[in-house]
Formats: structure tokens, C-alpha cells, sequence
């Protein structure tokens, strides 16, 4: 219970600190890309860790319903659960990459294909000491860019080629950055691995309020009424956990989409740290927030991997708790912050 | 629980503690030293683009016969020099002369339009941003690795096991640190 309450702490700190800054965090003139990224991987750690717990909390709920008010058969179901969801990410992990990239419509270059992108990249692994990723180059006049892959040594980038055409070398620089600051971060297995959490929830929930449709909970009433005390404390749970099915669905995607901002955050920070010019990425981001087009191969479930949102009327509503990226504004303050 | 089963398990806790300590400073100190011979694999790159560079650039200005050679001087004299301190300021110099090679493009459009010198300008800056990163790369890690040596309870294990911190790579002299003037 605690940690639902947690978690909407921490995303109602999240939303005030967006249209006034009154009760919100602002960036101070001693921010530097350190304290961002400190700052920023304990909001992951929290988010991630409350939801876990609210996870297995479910999990136990909706096994003692079931099992009339037994704790045991709780156990059994969250600890089903936390399986189910185990070996589905595991499988998302190493069959993710190469259907993105499919849907895309990315062509992987060569150095002699492109050589100031590949230069830009492999400055970008200098600076971090990672391997050389996969660079991908997507046929579409829309300005974006993603990556994917489970770790450093198994990435990948793509870029648009409107975007590619469109900036500065210091700011491909910037972009780049931002990516590969996702890859370095594992930011990809933090979103798999919430993506299959959320999924198994919102799946345990429905099976569960319709379970109950079907009267798995009045079942054993008959055999309940002859314990002490059993029975109230039977009906209290039932309704308990049929409030908690129904908003478990909603409040998961919140935190789901208040942990992708963060991330964002964290990358553009991670950005900074590689680059150590918060210009670049400051100035890409500007010509983003200015360009009207949709990008056409994109769609709702690659959104998250995308460094704007490529569905423009999303980035409209920008300050929405259930927008994945935070609001280009703020991102450009962040960054210029840390000029001064 | 006997007293003794006790002190096996806190002595197995402790141990592999120390041993998770230790592996860590080992790969931290790994790191530093593969980021310094990074830097020297990029200052070679550069040595090995020169060459190129002039001999493009011949054919277009024949009479900027003293800017050219000024380079290949600079290359010659870094490649050669001993100390850390003297391959920085040759290095330095070297940087100077390519900016002033670059320079030259602006006054011969002929040599600007040239596909190839626009390539080598590319490879150029890209591997003057290379040396330059990896630097900022070994920097870093010797920054990780030095707290690492210092905070408690590293420090102890390091102090056990001979770890030292490592030297940051710094100018030495002011002179290095202010950037080569350009002249027409």
C-alpha cells in the first residue's frame, strides 16, 4: 500500500514542477551533468522499486481473494506472476532489436556511406569507452532518431535522413549523444522490462475482475461462514482488491510514462557528459521543436524509443502524465542551465 | 546457531566483500591505462592523415610552399619528441599549422570546391575531436578510479593491495593552453 502511495508521490512532484515553479525543482546555478544524472537515476530506482513492490502487492492481493483470505495461495500467484513476467522479458531481450529495425525501414551504412555521421559516432564511443554500434540511416523526411539494443555491445542507432540533413555537426553530435546515452544506460531493458510488468498487471487484473464476474470469490463463501470473523474480513478484501484491479491499469501506465521521462532526462544529461557541449543537443532539440512533420513509419509502440515524440499531437499535450517524453522546453532550460 | 557457524558465515560475507572490492579497482585501473594508449592510437591516425593532406593541397597552391612545409616540420618534430610534456606542445604546434592549411581554402575556391579536400577536412577535424575525446575518456576514468582508491571502505583495500591513484593528463605549460593564433 505504501509504495502505491510512493509512487504517486513522486508523479505528483513531477507534474507541479512543470507549468510553476513554485513547488518543483528548479535547476540551480550549481547544477552540473553530475548532479542531474545522480538526481535522476534515484527517481529511477524509486519509480522502478515502488513498482515492483506494487506489483508483487497485487500479486498477493488477488491470490487471497481467490484462495479466500489464504496467504499461501497469495504467495503462489505473485510469485506466478513475477515468472510469467521473468521469462517474457527475457525473451523480448534478445528478440527485440531486429524487428524494430525491420519496422522501420532502416538501412544499416558503412563508413564510406556517410563518413561525418560515422566520424560523429565513433568520436561519441571514443568519449565513452564503449564498442562502435550499428548505424542505420531511415528514408524519411521527418526529423528523429533512436536506439535499441540490451547493452552497449549489442546496439544499434538510426537517424532519419530529414534530421541527418537538417543539423550542424556539433548538433548530429548532440543527438547522437542522447542516444547512445540510452544504450549506455540500459534505458532499453529498463523500458522492456517495464513494458512486460505493466502488461502482466494489467493482464492479472482483468483476468481477475472477471473471475470474480463469474463468482470465483463466492464460492467459498459457504465454507467461510463457518470460521470466526472470516466473513467481513472476506468481503473488505474483495472490494479492496476489486478498487485496486481497476485503477492498477491506469496508475501503472503513469508510472510507466513518469519513468520514461525520466529517462529522458537522464539522457540528455548523459549527452552532456559525453559531448561536454550542452549547445549541441540545446540547438537540435530547438530545430525539432520546430519541425511539423509526421514521422510515417513511426507508430504508438516505438514511440517510447524516439528522442521526440514522432506523433506530433502528442508533443502538444506534452505536460500529459502519460506523454513519454517531457516537454522540449523544458529539456532546452535544463541544458542551457548547465551553460552557466 | 552455534557461535562457530556464526564466524563461518561472516567470514565468508567479508571475503567475498573484499574480493568484490578488489575486482572492482582492478578493472577501474584497467581502464585508465587502455584510455591512455587510446590517446597515442589517435595521434598516430593523425601522423598517417598529413602526408595526404599536403599533396592534395599542392596541386591547388602551389606558391603556399612555406605553410606546408611549417606542417610537415610539425609533424615531423612531434612524432619525434621524448618527453609527455614535449609531445604536447608539438602537438599543439601541429594543430596551429593544420588550422592555418584550412585557412587557405577560403582565399583559393578552386581548392574549396575540391571533393577531396573536403574529405580530408572532415577526417581532420573528426580525428583532432578524437584525440581530444579520448583525453576527456582517460580523464574521466582516472576520476572514477581515483575516488574509488580514496572513498571508505575502498581505501582500505586499496591501501592493502598497492593501488595508487593515477595522474590526471594536464597542460604543463601555460603557453600550451592558450589556443595557436592563425595569420594570413
Amino acid at each position: 500500500m505504501s509504495s502505491l502511495v510512493l509512487c504517486a508521490s513522486v508523479e505528483i512532484l513531477t507534474l507541479r514542477s512543470r507549468p510553476k515553479a513554485a513547488l518543483g525543482r528548479r535547476i540551480m546555478a550549481t547544477e552540473t551533468f553530475h548532479t542531474l544524472i545522480a538526481r535522476n537515476k534515484r527517481n529511477s530506482f524509486i519509480l522502478i522499486g515502488g513498482f515492483m513492490l506494487f506489483f508483487i502487492g497485487m500479486g498477493l492481493l488477488i491470490g487471497m481473494v481467490w484462495g479466500a483470505g489464504e496467504w499461501q495461495f497469495g504467495a503462489t500467484v505473485a510469485v506466478i506472476a513475477a515468472g510469467v513476467a521473468f521469462v517474457l522479458t527475457l525473451l523480448s531481450f534478445y528478440g527485440g532489436s531486429s524487428a524494430l529495425l525491420g519496422m522501420s525501414k532502416a538501412r544499416e551504412i558503412k563508413k564510406a556511406d556517410d563518413p561525418q555521421l560515422f566520424n560523429v559516432v565513433e568520436e561519441l564511443c571514443l568519449a565513452g569507452g564503449t564498442p562502435l554500434p550499428r548505424i542505420y540511416l531511415i528514408g524519411d523526411s521527418a526529423m528523429n532518431a533512436f536506439a535499441t539494443g540490451r547493452d552497449p555491445a549489442h546496439a544499434s542507432v538510426a537517424i532519419t535522413t530529414g534530421l541527418r540533413r537538417k543539423l550542424t555537426r556539433d548538433q548530429l553530435q548532440g543527438v547522437m549523444a542522447h542516444e547512445m546515452s540510452h544504450v549506455r544506460h540500459y534505458d532499453i531493458r529498463y523500458a522492456m522490462l517495464m513494458a512486460v510488468m505493466v502488461g502482466v498487471l494489467v493482464m492479472l487484473c482483468d483476468v481477475f475482475l472477471r473471475s470474480l464476474w463469474f463468482g470465483a470469490g463466492s464460492r467459498r463463501r459457504s465454507r467461510s461462514r463457518d470460521r470466526e470473523g472470516g466473513n467481513p474480513l472476506q468481503i473488505v478484501l474483495i472490494i479492496v482488491a476489486v478498487i485496486l484491479a481497476i485503477i492498477a491499469p491506469i496508475l501503472a501506465r503513469i508510472i510507466q510514462m513518469a519513468l520514461s521521462r525520466q529517462r529522458e532526462y537522464l539522457a540528455d544529461a548523459g549527452a552532456v557528459e559525453l559531448t561536454r557541449n550542452p549547445d549541441g543537443l540545446a540547438g537540435a532539440l530547438a530545430r525539432l521543436s520546430g519541425d511539423q512533420e509526421v514521422l510515417e513509419v513511426a507508430n504508438r509502440a516505438t514511440a517510447p524509443l524516439y528522442i521526440v515524440h514522432p506523433i506530433k499531437k502528442f508533443e502538444a499535450r506534452a505536460s500529459s502524465i502519460f506523454s513519454t517524453h517531457p516537454p522540449i522546453k523544458e529539456r532546452i532550460s535544463r541544458l542551457t542551465a548547465l551553460t552557466h | 546457531m552455534t557461535a562457530l557457524t556464526i564466524a563461518i558465515v561472516v567470514t565468508v560475507v567479508l571475503a567475498v566483500i573484499l574480493i568484490a572490492l578488489y575486482n572492482g579497482l582492478v578493472s577501474k585501473r584497467t581502464r585508465c591505462r587502455t584510455a591512455w594508449s587510446q590517446i597515442d592510437v589517435q595521434l598516430k591516425r593523425r601522423y598517417d592523415l598529413i602526408p595526404n593532406l599536403v599533396e592534395t593541397v599542392k596541386g591547388y597552391a602551389a606558391h603556399e610552399k612555406e605553410t606546408l612545409e611549417a606542417v610537415i616540420q610539425a609533424r615531423n618534430a612531434a612524432i619525434a619528441a621524448g618527453t609527455v610534456g614535449e609531445q604536447a606542445q608539438c602537438e599543439n604546434m601541429l594543430s596551429g599549422a593544420l588550422r592555418q592549411i584550412f585557412a587557405l581554402s577560403e582565399a583559393y575556391p578552386d581548392l574549396k570546391a575540391n571533393q577531396n579536400f573536403a574529405a580530408m577536412q572532415e577526417e581532420l577535424t573528426s580525428t583532432e575531436n578524437k584525440i581530444a575525446f579520448s583525453r576527456q575518456h582517460y580523464n574521466d576514468s582516472v576520476g572514477v578510479y581515483n575516488i574509488a582508491t580514496q572513498k571508505f571502505p575502498n581505501n582500505m583495500v586499496a591501501g592493502m593491495f598497492g593501488f595508487k591513484p593515477e595522474e590526471f593528463f594536464e597542460l604543463e605549460e601555460p603557453e600550451q593552453r592558450e589556443a595557436p593564433k592563425v595569420s594570413f
